[in-house]
């Protein structure tokens, strides 16, 4: 059974890509898993574009909101389980009081900070790239300031959500048993994600608060004439988003890790403002760049972690490790310039709107 | 209202016109002193709200601000302190010029951090190639020449993707910001390894004739003085050029530009280049000038500092110079404030981003608008504070 393969694994060059296609087909389990994690919080960031940029606000800040939120849910974490002690887990998820309380504290954070940004771009009109840049200085600021402060007492985290188990039955399903794995062996985050991108998704274009956003996108004069609040709209929009990207820094800290680190966003909320652009503004579209983003990252773990053999191996170990490192982000610049002609924003997109005077 | 100006005095009236002559000249330098004096209360109060965290301090310990900002003034104003003032400023100035040339383009480039490191790496090549059989004499134009082509290549990418593609430079620099980061490991452990070491490093350039002489105090090195010749030079680019004429008109409207006859595409792809340059060098400076070797997770914030720094000096050349000197006073005075007091050298970024804050929502200025309608006569500049506009052009 075995000759055929074995075969056109020998052709030359065009071997290369069935040995590559057989390698991935055999870890396709670790790779789908990675991918799907690591495309949580680039989906939440994209998300959080999403909501901003359909009302009008380009938020560049994302990276900023979700680094905050990652500190301020491990720190307080730290806090009420180093008052409270750390309290024994509910039977879901490892659910426990500081990590429920170190998730309410980074939500609340990060639409506080988008609440800024929301701030310096709606009342202020300040250009909105500053305005997000702003932010993203900031957080790395105030972050590694307390985070040096905080690091000399060495703290122990609040530890992080647990997975949900697929049960094996499942799990061994042929042909979906590994996709139904991926998707649903995630933390409470990673599961209300796909929840979110499908919510969202039906909202957006469904529902009265989806059409006034996309108005107030593509035409907030047209929209102030109907009765639509643009400013309020935009700024509600805005700092809801913020907890969108919150729970994309809490993920980071708390249930992919249970530790901080500073920068440990690595831009990711850009690389999901690039799945955003790439998935024309719409929850689900951004859902599937951030996958195919992710995919990148799930392959390059895998090649990493467990090299391929035969003539695959030997090829692939001239490739230095820091290659597979930035990969992720070599991808998504080219499926970024690849895509973006085809990909129209909002009409409005980052335009401060200024009410007609009453006179 | 407000009596109308006939009843006052002539004199009243000309003193007026000449306090309100003085306030509006004086605005583009007392925006940003206002913006720092407001940041730095603010730092003041936050250093205050976590001084508990700080072994030996009590909470709310309202002496650490005062402290901590003693020290970092007692760093700058220091012998020492002066000549580490310019040689943090040299980048500092070098890339903030870079910055300020992409924002009166109307581009926006957060790609320094990368560029500074590929323009490092550029003139680690060189230095520990030529610098092996060739004095300093050759190998220090060289490495310098290096890394601003190495830094002018890294620009040159993201003013390629958006010319071509439209990819906006925003995203496309900061994944390049990582792939050069990574980029900067491979290179110091593959090519650019120093044989033997017992870990992945470069060689120094002091042992390769590549290190920048020290013309000022006791580590004041000759980067200082390509710092100060870049600004005229940038500044007679933007303002007694062709180039530097199509690059502020594509800046203030790029449809008019292009209707002009200007080839914007070319335009976007030369400045980027040339802020990619100016990172570049700013990077070769600072390995030739302070660093003198790449060691294992070498990174840098000039990237993010200089983006500081061109918003302050509102891009232009002589006001970045001044902002570049301030920022690298800050960072400076930083180290002793860490050593002295205690308090992390961090503040430095979050206090930058509470400046552009106050910077960017014109605090002075909205003070005096509101003064002046208080009073019922005319704002003292127009009603316009969109920030934005003179932000970025």
């Amino acid at each position: 059974m075995n000759a055929i393969p074995q075969a056109l694994d020998a052709v030359p060059v065009l071997g290369l890509v069935f040995q590559f296609l057989g390698y991935t087909l055999a870890n396709l389990e670790y790779i789908s898993q990675t991918t799907v994690a690591v495309a949580v919080p680039i989906t939440l960031a994209a998300l959080t574009g999403v909501l901003c940029e359909r009302s009008g606000v380009v938020n560049i800040g994302i990276e900023g909101v979700m680094l905050t939120a990652a500190f301020v849910g491990w720190i307080v974490g730290v806090a009420v389980s180093g008052a409270l002690g750390p309290g024994t887990p509910l039977p879901f998820f490892g659910v426990t009081v500081p990590l429920l309380a170190g998730l309410v504290a980074a939500i609340l954070v990060g639409m506080l900070v988008s609440l800024l940004h929301a701030w310096l771009a709606i009342s202020m009109r300040v250009d909105q790239i500053i305005s997000g840049t702003i932010v993203n200085i900031g957080a790395a600021g105030v972050t590694g300031y307390l985070y040096t402060l905080i690091a000399s007492q060495a703290p122990t985290g609040a530890g992080s959500f647990a997975q949900y188990q697929v049960p094996k039955e499942v799990a061994d399903l042929p042909l979906v048993g590994w996709l139904i794995n991926a998707v649903f062996s995630q933390g409470p985050i990673g599961l209300s994600t796909i929840v979110i991108v499908i919510v969202l998704q039906v909202m957006l274009f469904r529902s009265r608060w989806g059409l006034r956003t996309r108005a107030a996108g593509e035409h907030p004069r047209a929209a102030e004439t109907v009765g639509i609040d643009v400013i309020r709209l935009r700024y509600r929009n805005v700092v809801m988003s913020g907890a969108l990207a919150a729970l994309g820094g809490a993920w980071l800290s708390m249930e992919q890790t249970n530790n901080f680190n500073a920068d440990m966003t690595a831009g990711r909320g850009f690389i999901g403002l690039a799945a955003m652009i790439v998935g024309r503004w719409t929850p689900l579209g951004a859902f599937g760049a951030a996958l195919l983003f992710a995919s990148a990252t799930g392959l390059s773990t895998s090649l990493q972690i467990s090299p391929p053999t035969g003539q695959l191996g030997q090829l692939m170990a001239y490739v230095p490790g820091e290659f597979w490192e930035a990969l992720p982000y070599i991808i998504t610049i080219v499926i970024l310039a690849g895509v973006i002609g085809r990909s129209i924003a909002p009409a409005a997109d980052g335009q401060p709107y200024e009410r007609e005077s009453a006179s | 209202m407000s009596r109308p100006d006939t009843i006052q005095p002539r004199t009243v009236r000309a003193r007026k016109a000449i306090v309100r002559a003085v306030v509006r000249s004086a605005q583009p330098v007392a925006e940003p002193l206002v913006a720092i004096l407001l940041a730095l209360l603010v730092g003041a109060v936050g250093i205050t709200m976590f001084s508990g965290l700080l072994a030996g301090h009590s909470s709310f310990d309202i002496g650490l601000p005062a402290a901590a900002y003693l020290a970092l003034l007692q760093g700058v104003a220091s012998p020492n302190g002066f000549t580490s003032t310019l040689v943090y400023s040299t980048p500092l100035i070098l890339a903030g010029l870079g910055v300020g040339l992409g924002f009166k383009a109307g581009l926006f480039n957060i790609g320094g951090r990368g560029q500074f490191l590929f323009g490092t790496v550029g003139a680690m090549a060189v230095a520990s190639t030529v610098g092996v059989t060739q004095s300093s004499y050759i190998t220090i134009p060289l490495a310098l020449l290096a890394g601003a082509l190495f830094g002018a290549a890294a620009g040159f990418i993201p003013g390629f993707l958006k010319a071509t593609s439209g990819a906006h430079e925003v995203v496309t620099t900061i994944m390049l910001n990582y792939v050069f980061v990574f980029v900067t490991y491979w290179a110091i452990s593959g090519p650019l390894v120093l044989p033997n070491a017992h870990q992945p490093i470069t060689a120094d350039v002091s042992d390769r004739n590549a290190a920048l002489p020290i013309i000022l105090g006791r580590d004041g090195n000759a980067g200082i003085l390509l710092a100060l010749v870049a600004v005229p030079i940038i500044w007679f680019l933007l303002y007694r050029t062709t180039l530097g004429f199509e690059i502020r008109s594509a800046g203030a409207n790029a449809d008019a530009a292009r209707y002009g006859g200007m080839k914007t595409n070319r335009l976007i792809v030369l400045t980027m280049s040339i802020a990619g340059l100016m990172a570049g060098l700013a990077g070769a400076t600072t390995l030739l000038g302070v660093v003198h070797q790449i060691a294992p997770g070498y990174d840098t914030t000039v990237g993010f500092d200089a983006i500081t720094v061109a918003l302050l000096g509102r891009s232009n050349p002589i006001g970045i110079l001044f902002s570049g000197l301030l920022l690298g006073a800050m960072r400076a005075g930083s180290q002793s404030m860490q050593i002295q007091a205690g308090v992390p050298a961090e503040l430095v970024d979050a206090l930058q981003a509470i400046i552009l804050v106050f910077l960017v929502v014109n605090a002075l200025r909205r003070w005096l608008d509101r003064r002046a309608a208080k009073r019922g006569s005319t704002p003292s500049v127009g009603a316009e504070v969109a920030g934005s506009a003179e932000g970025v052009a």
